[in-house]
């Protein structure tokens, strides 16, 4: 297997536009990544398209050729991928698994959502088809409700509390107020975060990510190939992608997610690296205890321990770990099939240095991780400089 | 459907934001049953609020759902 490079990464705004339709974000996405690689759309080989449910929000099927050809790009292999809200991470990880096999050279991976145009309700309904529809979602369950259940189950256990998860919501509004490209661009306080309209007790609405619209790609290539691309090119040391039951009431214990923790061990073990080695990490923050989980799953902190290490502001952005510092889903957004691939930009976005007013010192190792539905998928992407 | 008989809750939620189905529901109390013969299962808790640790016992499929009432 040969290194994989990012080489080029391109974000939409993540937001509701009420005026922009799936394809224009995806091809505004593309194109920037493109650019950004000051590469042709000759040179892409193939294209990944990671969509969760764009089918159900806006009626279009068969996206990626539909994606590419917005883009001048036809004749090559254009595929979607779809994994819940791990769509565009899965998407990620087959393509570096197809460029690091000598498959391709140049491949473009992208995902987008377009959510806006729906109802609440109705959106609620169509990410609940993520969950067992026969079982679960039947009986009444949301995405909310169900890791409602986990947050009372975590609290329950560990004895996990609402500040400690209200303290993750006022961190990622904090780093998004300082993200150009997020949903939300607004600083919280504890008091608000507490005092939050229920949407699944104990989750209020600040507990919960946005329902957003927006794209994001990036352009891969065998790092061997990359000084033709960029100067600043960014390395996939590990990457792992894993899967576990899709029905909550199936696992085993709730409090930790299986696939991330085989994923994390996979992706480790493939980079060289433990935990510890990170220096920091976007990690999939669709409700606040989802970010608690993930820095407990990813080994970062002792199970249990992930509330009381958020609360003591140690993932914040002069922490020892900061976590999430584009926002999170929480405040940069969620179009759930963007996600992946958003991640992947924000995190080689630090390693490059071009983060701004949110750019760490420790940046040289980080840490991507896509969580699809309850956890029946993850993706890990351990990512560092060349 | 068999009846399911009565369980103890291994966690549960109360749901304010529904999805398009359930509008009329809400707020309506969903819960993870550990039943006796060790499976779980999701079904919604009929009557007083239910916490972790309560025992239940099942009352009636209503649209393949299964319900639950705390015991007294």
């Amino acid at each position: 297997m040969r290194p994989v490079a990012v080489v080029g990464i391109g974000k939409t705004a993540f937001g509701a536009f009420a005026d922009r339709d799936l394809r224009s974000l995806a091809v505004e996405a593309g194109q920037k990544a493109l650019e950004d690689a000051h590469a042709k759309t000759s040179q892409v080989e193939a294209f990944y398209l990671g969509n969760f449910a764009g089918p159900s929000f806006v009626g279009q099927n068969h996206l990626a050729p539909y994606v590419a050809a917005g883009m001048g790009i036809v004749g090559i292999p254009a595929t979607r991928f779809e994994a819940a809200c791990a769509s565009s991470g899965a998407a990620f990880f087959h393509a570096v698994s197809a460029v690091a096999a000598g498959l391709y050279d140049v491949v473009l991976v992208s995902g987008v959502e377009k959510m806006t145009s729906q109802s609440t309700p109705k959106v609620t309904e169509i990410l609940a088809g993520a969950g067992d529809l026969c079982g679960e979602v039947r009986a009444g369950a949301t995405f909310p409700a169900l890791f409602a259940m986990i947050a009372r189950r975590h609290m329950y256990q560990y004895g996990t509390t609402r500040e400690q998860m209200a303290a993750v919501a006022v961190k990622n509004h904090s780093n998004g107020a300082k993200n150009p490209l997020a949903h939300m661009r607004k600083v919280i306080t504890m008091e608000q975060a507490l005092a939050g309209k229920p949407i699944a007790e104990p989750l209020t609405v600040y507990d919960c990510s946005l329902i957003s619209d927006g794209a994001a790609a990036v352009l891969i290539a065998p790092l061997e190939r990359a000084s033709e691309f960029t100067d600043k090119p960014v390395r996939v040391l590990g990457i792992a992608q894993a899967s576990d039951n899709v029905a909550l009431d199936e696992k085993e214990d709730i409090t930790t997610f299986r696939a991330v923790k085989l994923s994390a061990e996979k992706a480790y073990k493939m980079a060289g690296l433990q935990p510890s080695d990170i220096q920091f990490a976007e990690v999939h923050d669709c409700f606040t205890i989802a970010e608690i989980i993930a820095t407990e799953d990813l080994g970062f902190v002792e199970k249990g321990q992930g509330g009381p290490y958020a609360l003591a502001g140690k993932t914040c952005l002069k922490g020892e770990l900061p976590v999430n510092t584009s926002g999170g889903l929480k405040a940069k957004g969620h179009p759930v099939g963007a996600t992946g691939v958003g991640q992947i930009c924000d995190v080689a976005q630090q390693i490059r240095g071009d983060a701004g007013e949110r750019q760490v010192t420790r940046n040289k190792l980080g840490l991507a991780q896509n969580l699809g539905g309850s956890g029946a998928t993850s993706v890990v992407t351990i990512l560092g400089a060349a | 459907m068999t009846n399911p008989g009565s369980g103890t809750v291994y966690t549960e939620t109360v749901v304010y934001s529904p999805p398009e189905a359930y509008v009329n529901d809400v707020p309506y109390q969903l819960a993870i049953i550990e039943l006796e013969n060790g499976r779980r299962l999701t079904g919604r808790i009929d009557g007083e609020r239910a916490q972790i640790g309560d025992h239940v016992s099942f009352v009636e499929f209503r649209k393949d759902v299964a319900f639950f009432r705390k015991n007294a």
